[in-house]
């Protein structure tokens, strides 16, 4: 797709496209390659003496237990988060579609949720369990349910879980909700007509043309519990109890930032940088063709 | 373009003039003290600046101690470091090999000519940071040590005597007393590493570490998971399935369980007594750490935790004359009287802690001096005389997770010890790779 | 409606209340413990009606922050998350529409390549290159600055790309009109394309407003100093000393100051919310 009409101009462009070019240039793939080259590298915390050590980060790391491990509850932890998240919104979104009075209020309800930080989230949530003062806790304990995700790995994960699938419910919602607008009437009506039940209706013609968004709900959710769920886990368990709740992403940032090791921070990020790029691929490939190039 | 020239000469005549109000050479002090302490360090600072007109010691407050260490050395990799850094006890290692980096602090004294008599301070809090050879690399500010708390009315509700238990046996037959009383937090804990690990090895005089816990160079390995140390772990991990151990966190969190009276017993730093006197809600006691009976040489003496001042490298050479001055006024006896008794760390020399003690403050605040005393039990030993792990901050983090893996029943004690050796001894090497 | 049924009907209505009652309840607890003093929220139960120290707590973070963490002033933080979230999209659609305009508008060599430049970034989440982009913010002596707080942020592929869509709709006869009446491409810029892009600007800005002010990881990198914090920072920050020594009833007040601005934005600005979100898919 190209324009006919164009301009002409022997520096223009180049000018207008400088300013972008630049900010990508100096903070994402200077850094990208820096990124690249540390991760041969063994430093000192302070940069005092470095050594190039080849491939001996990426050897040590995918030797490390621990590192799988991490591999292990990205995957759970994107699992639980997108899985419950795309079931609970779709819900919420068939339901509001159903309903015609009060329809934006509902959706107002909805939609605040999106506005408020992952840390945040991760706060309010955090609050409500807390160990020894959490008024959710309390109800739990008067159910006999010894509640301390302080020590209990399983109840961290939830925890987290349940405070990343909050904040993200608003998005998936509306794009549930735009994709059963654009469903058109006529196809619920004939299904109607032939006596197919609304549940039904739901399972055979609903559900089927829902795919597309459904699908790109799940990439655009895995990709949420990678990334941006780092304020909920740096905010609450940070990592624990017994890394039960470490993902890569703040495996990342606790080794370069907290423990002050570039060469293994570093070969992390380079992992990552092909998780994404994966994940990025697949997102174009597969869901939506926006740049047709 | 004259508009920008003219408020350029304006701009210029406007630092020239602040330059000349401001003749004091200005000493940049980054901590960790928040609130009530962050007070006191700011009063310090005031009263040093008031003694003197040629330097100016600015406090700055840079989050927690993870935070300030990971400022500092930020800072240092932009060539803008702070003149002094206060860095945890953990970190200790790591400032010692940045050499470039950090200043000893014997050095500092020794080139401004300062008086400085390293005998002069208490050997268990100096120890932990100076070198084989006896210089002192940094110096201690705050330093406390783990004890053992008790609530003294959880204790008469169950029916017991308010008399803290001796030993963890007796510790245990108590906790199924106060269990059975109807106590919900029996015994919790604050520090878990520190206390169980480090304390304990020190307390027993067991060492964590080969080489004198590393004090003997980079290659030292650890040693932490003998069966000693297995055998007091799984007895935790067993009070937790039993529910007579609440685990509270990484950190300071057993602090409020204690201070709020959710909980009966607490171990944790000599430095929680201002926040459980301040909380007010529960009678007390504050005792020395619960010890094994039947393990030879227990109980030796235990070994501080808190934080020290390390002098950055890179700043212009007249400026370390003044921190000299200001590191030699820290150590004056009044000013760590003032410390000492306003915020429950101990003293850091001698001559303090006697002042203290003549001037009656012991006998008016019980508990005060049962820091110094538990540190000073027994002439220190290679075991028990502190700890020097490369990145310790990592392998803390390790262990406590370990921890946290036996205390929720995930993996037995000896897994768990196991791993944390094997996890530290890698971390151990790494560090040795990285600073050979 | 297809067809009526009632017990459908109210299935519906139930699963969205109960739905709105669930996701509204932490919101509520956070509002009653910030009316609270802090020992009735450490006292378990804490109360489930509102207290009368609302006032008080508000002004307390407000002016002074918290006392036990970190001390500072909340109304500055509040400040600087709103200079982050101005900032941002501000940066974000000038440069995002103007690069757009170059390589839709223009036929130039490395037109390609500076267009899969801007695309590669969507490959590099700040996450996956947190220590290099460190150094290079400290090496430029930006850490604790506004600068570094915004300027690495407002590069966007996203954005991008939503300004090259939306001007490969606009048909070609305004341009050709535009060139016939001798108007040079910025004349075309300001009097044509930018009116045009208004609705998609606005949506834009919404969406980034709130991804500005609710930046996390990258502000906890780069500022170390209190007065340099923003308001979500902040709040990470006053949490110590475990779950009954947190000044609770401090935190949550900050948490909804901290709230405040965006939720707003969301409500009052529904219609662009919606439409930002649905068409820039992030």
């Amino acid at each position: 797709m190209e324009k006919r009409v164009v301009f002409r101009s022997a520096w223009l462009p180049y000018l207008l496209v400088a300013p972008q070019i630049a900010i990508t240039v100096v903070f994402f793939f200077w850094p990208a390659v820096q990124a690249v080259w540390y991760s041969f590298l063994l430093q000192d915390a302070f940069g005092l003496k470095t050594q190039f050590v080849g491939l001996q980060n990426f050897v040590a790391l995918f030797n490390d237990p621990h590192y799988l491990q991490s591999f292990k509850i990205t995957a759970l932890f994107s699992v639980l988060v997108a899985g419950s998240g795309i079931v609970i919104s779709l819900l919420l979104a068939a339901m509001a579609d159903r309903v015609i009075r009060g329809a934006l209020a509902y959706k107002t309800l909805l939609i605040w949720p999106y506005a408020v930080a992952p840390a945040i989230a991760g706060v309010l949530w955090a609050f409500m369990f807390a160990p020894s003062i959490g008024i959710v806790t309390y109800a739990l304990k008067k159910m006999g349910v010894d509640w301390n995700w302080v020590v209990n790995g399983d109840q961290a994960m939830l925890l987290v879980v349940i405070a990343a699938v909050w904040n993200q419910i608003s998005y998936n919602f509306l794009f549930f909700l735009a994709g059963l607008q654009s469903i058109p009437k006529s196809l619920i009506e004939a299904a109607a007509i032939d006596g197919a039940g609304p549940v039904r209706r739901f399972g055979s013609i609903v559900l089927p043309l829902l795919s597309p968004t459904t699908f790109f709900l799940l990439v655009i959710n895995i990709v949420y519990a990678f990334f941006a769920t780092f304020g909920v886990i740096d905010a609450t368990t940070q990592g624990g109890p017994a890394g039960a709740t470490q993902i890569l992403v703040y495996k990342v940032f606790y080794d370069g930032v907290k423990a002050g090791d570039l060469g293994g921070s570093s070969a992390q990020s380079v992992v990552l940088m092909f998780i994404v790029i994966t994940l990025t691929v697949i997102q174009f490939r597969f869901i939506e063709r926006r740049v047709q190039y | 373009m004259k508009r920008k020239a003219i408020a350029a000469a304006l701009l210029g005549a406007g630092l020239i003039t602040l330059g000349s109000a401001q003749a004091a050479t200005e000493i940049q002090w980054w901590h960790s003290m928040g609130g009530a302490l962050g007070e006191r360090v700011k009063a310090i600072a005031e009263k040093f600046n008031a003694s003197q007109k040629d330097y100016t010691v600015v406090p700055v407050y840079k989050g927690s101690y993870p935070v300030s260490m990971t400022a500092a050395i930020a800072a240092f990799r932009a060539k803008n470091p702070p003149h002094i850094v206060q860095v945890y006890e953990v970190g200790t290692a790591t400032m010692m090999a940045a050499k470039g980096a950090i200043v000893p602090v014997a050095k500092v004294m020794k080139d401004s000519g300062e008086k400085f008599d390293p005998k002069a301070y208490l050997p268990t809090v100096t120890g932990y940071y100076t070198d084989l050879k006896g210089n002192m690399l940094s110096l201690p500010f705050n330093s406390s040590t783990a004890l053992f708390y008790i609530n003294k009315d959880a204790f008469k509700k169950a029916g017991l005597e308010p008399v803290a238990p001796k030993t963890w046996k007796e510790l245990r037959a108590v906790a199924e007393k106060l269990k059975a009383a109807g106590q919900a937090c029996v015994y919790t804990t604050s520090w878990p590493s520190w206390v169980h690990v480090e304390n304990f090895s020190a307390w027993h005089n067991v060492p964590i570490g080969t080489k004198q816990n590393g004090m003997g160079g980079f290659d030292t390995v650890f040693e932490f998971n003998s069966p000693l140390h297995v055998r007091h772990i799984q007895m935790l991990a067993d009070m937790a399935k039993q529910g007579l151990f609440v685990y509270a966190g990484r950190t300071s969190q057993g602090d409020a369980k204690f201070a709020g009276g959710e909980c009966a017993m607490f171990t944790g730093s000599a430095s929680a007594i201002g926040g459980i006197k301040k909380a007010g809600k529960v009678d007390w006691s504050v005792n020395f750490l619960p010890y094994h009976d039947d393990v030879k040489g227990a109980p030796q003496n235990s070994i501080i935790g808190g934080a020290s001042l390390w002098v950055m490298a890179g700043k212009p050479k007249g400026d370390y004359t003044g921190v000299a001055k200001f590191l030699g006024f820290l150590s004056l006896p009044e000013t760590q009287v003032e410390w000492h008794t306003g915020t429950g760390y101990v003293p850091i020399t001698l001559a303090a802690y006697e002042q203290t003690r003549a001037s009656g403050f012991y006998d008016k605040n019980p508990g005060f001096d049962m820091a110094v005393k538990q540190l000073t039990l027994h002439n220190p030993t290679a075991n028990s005389k502190g700890l020097r792990f490369g990145n310790f901050v990592q392998i803390r983090d390790i262990i406590k997770e370990e921890l946290e893996a036996a205390f929720s029943g995930k993996k037995d004690a000896k897994a768990a010890l196991d791993d944390a050796v094997k996890r530290g001894n890698d971390t151990l090497r790494k560090f040795q790779a990285a600073n050979k | 409606m297809v067809e009526n049924r009632p017990w459908l009907n109210f299935f519906a209505h139930a699963v969205l209340i109960l739905g709105a009652v669930v996701i509204a309840f932490p919101l509520y607890v956070a509002f009653v413990a910030s009316t609270l003093p802090y020992e009735q929220i450490v006292a378990v139960p804490m109360p489930l009606m509102p207290g009368d120290r609302l006032l008080e707590n508000y002004g307390q973070v407000l002016l002074h922050g918290s006392t036990k963490g970190s001390g500072a002033a909340v109304s500055r933080m509040l400040f600087n998350s709103m200079v982050m979230a101005l900032v941002i999209p501000f940066g974000k659609i000038t440069i995002s529409i103007i690069s757009a305009f170059a390589i839709v508008y223009f036929r130039f060599p490395l037109r390609n390549f500076f267009f899969w430049m801007i695309f590669v970034t969507l490959m590099l989440p700040v996450e996956v290159r947190i220590i290099p982009t460190f150094q290079v913010i400290a090496d430029l002596g930006m850490l604790n600055t506004y600068a570094g707080l915004t300027l690495p942020l407002i590069a966007s592929a996203t954005a991008t790309f939503l300004f090259r869509q939306f001007f490969m709709t606009v048909p070609d006869e305004l341009a050709e009109a535009a060139r016939i009446d001798g108007a040079g491409p910025m004349r075309f810029f300001w009097d044509v394309v930018l009116p045009l892009s208004k609705t998609t600007m606005a949506a834009l800005f919404v969406i980034q407003f709130i991804y500005g002010w609710n930046q996390y990881l990258w502000p906890l990198l780069i500022t170390s100093e209190e007065s340099m914090y923003t308001s979500v920072i902040g709040i990470a920050r006053m949490i110590v000393g475990g779950d009954a020594a947190t000044e609770w009833h401090l935190v949550m007040s900050t948490a909804l100051l901290a709230m405040l601005p965006p939720a707003l934005v969301v409500l009052l600005m529904q219609k662009w919310f919606v439409k930002g979100l649905v068409e820039t898919e992030k």
